[in-house]
């Protein structure tokens, strides 16, 4: 660490202003602070000081994702062993040294290539636009790959990755100015672009080469999809909350994603408010939708403790809704965004044929309407304290 | 249950600006602020809502095949004037737009003031000239085109305003040069019909 840092000094003066690199000095910048901490300092004045700057807020955010994370690695290898034998281990047998390899082997090329795509995207912007490339980037490039199925080509994880960079953030100004969730964006690209490969039966489970006849790798999701709330004594509650699901590599454990929140809410990170509203919103709407429910086997029925473990909601409410950029600002607009999110997912989870999962496209949908809710609290309020000081 | 169904499809599932891309341009022009965006929002769904019944009528009672029996009797029954249609529409939507304008320069000279030129603009916004068109191929009576008008106008009432609301707040962004004005609120709006995709797809 010390050679590493000596190094980094003797750099220095290359990157700064003069220097012959001076054109990259975001990237010797960010290579800095990602390792160290930041060489340059307020000089004069009384300032107050907090150590939760982006970096620690950023960093914190990565922390939180390291039980989903590996979770993701030792669930994709199970579930692909499991494809390969035919679905007759039980989970228990499953070597974990075994899986969590051959997760490692799934996850680690997408994980690769995000990194390397949206990395030199990221250096492009923030050598031309002179801003620096700051712990964002590692956020996004660690939700980007968990919210993707582990048999997807690497070209898509490139394109996608390109999309959520440039368009979802850096077209606006890079971290901090985007308006819609940026690893959320580039996965709803593809999703759109791409939607045989995304979702449905096959795509769930890596390894196919090896698949034998009689198997399906279906999401619990794609089940209620097709058998309604009679696939429901086919599944261990159990097992779609600690996450040995077919599914997303990193969204299917809701244990793992309650851990994250645990992280988040303590250190003040993710807002509790929009998490307890979207779990609200979607018991709200599910109950809503039970009641509606025209026969016990219909898709309608499935209760509200089922659709809080399967698909992405879990891992969506804790880590994307909660991205403190796109989402509301104020007290009151984060409840109104939570409960809208839980409510939508399920709305599209029953009510819309076209997709087998609402998260992603809620937590869209309400990032665009964000801003609009923030503007309405906010006008409400100046309203009621004129009222109060007799105003109007 | 019906018209229900109608009005939430035209919010929701075939907006009219972000599943159609109709009315671009008073969209794009008018919502740099909340409030003006509001008026406009506002106006245009009183437009909707008139003229869409209104060219209802001006297609079954005038310009139908045989629609003008009712007036010249049976010599009429082969009369076809469907191809004046467009002509038609517009006339009704321009008169209607007229009253509007005077209604709000007498009741609102800020608002008035604030929408400008794209206020008598209305009346050549395609999606009020749009709406009618639906109407007519998709064959709605008086009262579903009614609803109809109505829940297009507040399909467009709506995304306007959350454009309205992040523009605003785009204030803030760092933008490329090449970029800011038009160019980013085109990416915004294409960004925000990938969140309207939500609804596609709903059968109701």
């Amino acid at each position: 660490m010390k050679f590493l840092q000596q190094q980094m000094k003797k750099m220095a003066p290359l990157f700064e202003k003069g220097g012959k690199f001076e054109k990259f000095y975001p990237l010797f910048e960010a290579q800095e602070s990602f390792l160290f901490t930041s060489a340059s300092s307020t000089t004069s004045g009384a300032h107050v000081r907090d150590g939760a700057d982006l970096k620690r807020v950023m960093m914190m955010v990565v922390y939180s994702l390291i039980p989903a994370t590996l979770v993701a690695f030792w669930n994709t290898g199970a579930q692909e062993i499991m494809a390969a034998t035919g679905r007759t281990l039980a989970f228990a047998d499953i070597d974990l040294m075994d899986a969590l390899l051959r997760g490692a082997w799934a996850f680690l090329p997408v994980y690769a290539v995000t990194l390397a795509v949206g990395g030199i995207l990221e250096t492009v912007f923030a050598v031309i636009r002179k801003h620096e490339i700051n712990e964002g980037f590692l956020v996004t490039s660690l939700l980007f790959p968990l919210v993707l199925p582990p048999t997807i080509p690497l070209w898509q994880v490139a394109l996608g990755i390109s999309f959520g960079i440039v368009i979802g953030k850096e077209v606006f100004g890079g971290t901090g100015m985007n308006i819609l969730n940026p690893a959320l964006t580039g996965r709803l690209f593809l999703f759109i672009a791409y939607p045989g490969q995304k979702s449905g039966e096959d795509v769930w489970v890596g390894g196919a080469d090896q698949w034998v006849d009689g198997f399906s790798g279906a999401t619990p999701l794609a089940k209620f999809y097709l058998d309604g709330a009679a696939a429901l004594p086919e599944m261990n509650w159990w097992d779609a909350f600690v996450g040995v699901m077919p599914g997303s590599m990193g969204e299917t454990s809701a244990l793992a994603c309650l851990i994250g929140a645990a992280i988040l809410i303590l250190t003040k990170v993710g807002s509790w408010r929009i998490m307890l509203g979207s779990v609200l919103g979607l018991v709200g709407m599910s109950l809503l939708m039970n009641a509606l429910a025209p026969s016990a086997d219909h898709y309608l029925a499935v209760p509200w403790q089922w659709h809080l473990v399967v698909g992405g909601f879990a891992f969506g409410t804790v880590f994307m809704a909660t991205d403190p950029v796109s989402a509301t600002q104020t007290n009151t607009g984060k409840w109104i965004y939570g409960i809208f999110i839980g409510l939508l997912t399920v709305l599209v989870r029953v009510i819309n044929p076209a997709y087998p999962e609402g998260m992603m496209l809620a937590i869209i949908f309400m990032n665009v309407f964000a801003p609009t809710i923030d503007y309405y609290v906010v006008k409400s309020n100046i309203k009621r304290r004129e009222k109060r000081l007799g105003i109007q | 249950m019906e018209l229900i169904n109608l009005a939430l499809k035209a919010i929701f599932v075939e907006n009219i600006v972000l599943a159609f891309f109709l009315g671009m341009c008073s969209f794009l022009a008018v919502s740099k602020k909340v409030d003006t965006a509001m008026g406009l929002g506002l106006a245009v769904t009183f437009v909707l809502a008139i003229t869409t019944p209104l060219n209802n009528l001006v297609f079954h009672y005038l310009l139908k095949e045989g629609a003008l029996t009712w007036m010249l009797g049976d010599t009429a029954q082969d009369m076809d004037l469907s191809f004046l249609g467009f002509i038609a529409y517009i006339a009704t939507i321009a008169a209607m737009v007229q009253i509007v304008e005077m209604v709000v320069e007498k009741f609102s000279p800020a608002l008035y003031a604030a929408l400008g030129v794209f206020l008598p603009l209305i009346a050549v916004n395609c999606a009020i000239l749009g709406s009618s068109l639906f109407m007519v191929q998709r064959e709605y009576d008086l009262v579903e085109s009614t609803v109809y008008g109505i829940g297009s106008g507040i399909g467009f009432w709506m995304a306007i305003v959350a454009l309205a609301a992040i523009r605003e707040k785009l204030k803030y962004s760092n933008v490329p040069p090449g970029l800011r004005g038009l160019g980013i609120t085109f990416i915004t709006t294409g960004l925000m019909a990938m969140g309207f995709m939500i609804f596609a797809g709903i059968q109701l």
